[in-house]
């Protein structure tokens, strides 16, 4: 039997090519935070709110567990995810929570704060945004829980909802 | 006098040229970073809120004279490889690399036997 090769080249590249298109449609193209997972939070160093002072990672290795989480006053969701907060920083002694103000007025922050009550246990300040890049954030309310070796654990990107708060507790537990 | 006034024109001509360098080298940058809460538009395209803080910290590096590469692998490691719109060479994407060398190659090996056939027909 003759073999037309060119027939079988053909045949080959079609199947390839194909392969090729399914394998890239099966694959996830959406943006997620599994690349982060695991890594070491950068150096940083912002001002707090409150005082003249700065906040940095050295202050977080303190802790057992950080919650860094990202919040303006302007942000609606930002007041969904609040009481989380609240919850997370009055019932678990574990956790601590770093507030990072994000392109906000100072007063407008410290009101929201008044307003809603603060789980903070402190609060710096990103004026032009910077710091969140550093951070990996692409929009707020974003949080990342890190451990005390200042690796990431978990990052939430929106405001938590009662499923994240619960993976929280758990992983702090 | 003319003399100074030379002076001063080519301090300008020079001092625009070196700032339009500097911009283009980053809008080269900002054109391979995709803007991640946008549709089908990069950094460059972008006015978000996302886009201008990633500007800001873009053009911060390149003052601290920081490479493009340098630059693109600080932002893959915060935001992962989903970022840059032309992919690091991997092991894992060589094929992407590669393919279009090798279709190249491939078509030119038949055009090469195509002529020599046509050649080889005509001389029968």
């Amino acid at each position: 039997m003759k073999i037309n090769i060119s027939k079988i080249i053909i045949f080959s590249f079609v199947t390839f090519f194909l392969s090729i298109f399914w394998l890239g449609l099966k694959k996830d193209n959406n943006y997620n935070t599994k690349n982060i997972i695991g890594n070491k939070i950068s150096n940083f160093q912002l001002p707090s709110i409150y005082n003249n002072k700065f906040i940095s990672e050295e202050d977080l290795k303190e802790n057992k567990f950080t919650l860094i989480n990202f919040f303006a006053s302007w942000c609606a969701p930002c007041r969904a995810e609040h009481q989380y907060l609240l919850n997370l920083s009055n019932r678990n002694r574990e956790i601590k929570i770093l507030g990072i103000n994000f392109k906000d007025k100072k007063n407008n922050a410290i009101s929201f704060l008044n307003e809603l009550g603060d789980p903070y246990n402190s609060v710096a300040e990103d004026i032009d945004g910077k710091a969140s890049i550093l951070f990996g954030i692409y929009g707020i309310p974003e949080s990342i829980l890190i451990n005390e070796e200042l690796v990431i654990i978990k990052k939430i990107v929106g405001p938590i909802d009662p499923k994240q708060y619960d993976e929280i507790l758990q992983l702090i537990q | 006098m003319k003399f100074k006034k030379i002076i001063i024109i080519y301090i300008f001509l020079f001092s625009t040229l070196y700032a339009d360098e500097n911009n283009l080298e980053l809008i080269k940058i900002y054109k391979n970073l995709r803007c991640l809460i946008c549709q089908g538009q990069s950094i460059a395209d972008s006015n978000s809120d996302f886009a201008s803080t990633v500007k800001l910290v873009v053009q911060d590096q390149v003052k601290e004279g920081k490479s493009k590469e340098e630059i693109y692998d600080f932002l893959i490691s915060k935001y992962g490889e989903w970022i840059v719109y032309q992919p690091t060479f991997t092991k894992t994407n060589f094929l992407l690399w590669a393919i279009p060398y090798l279709l190249l190659a491939f078509g030119g090996i038949v055009i090469y036997f195509l002529v020599r056939k046509n050649k080889y027909n005509k001389s029968n």
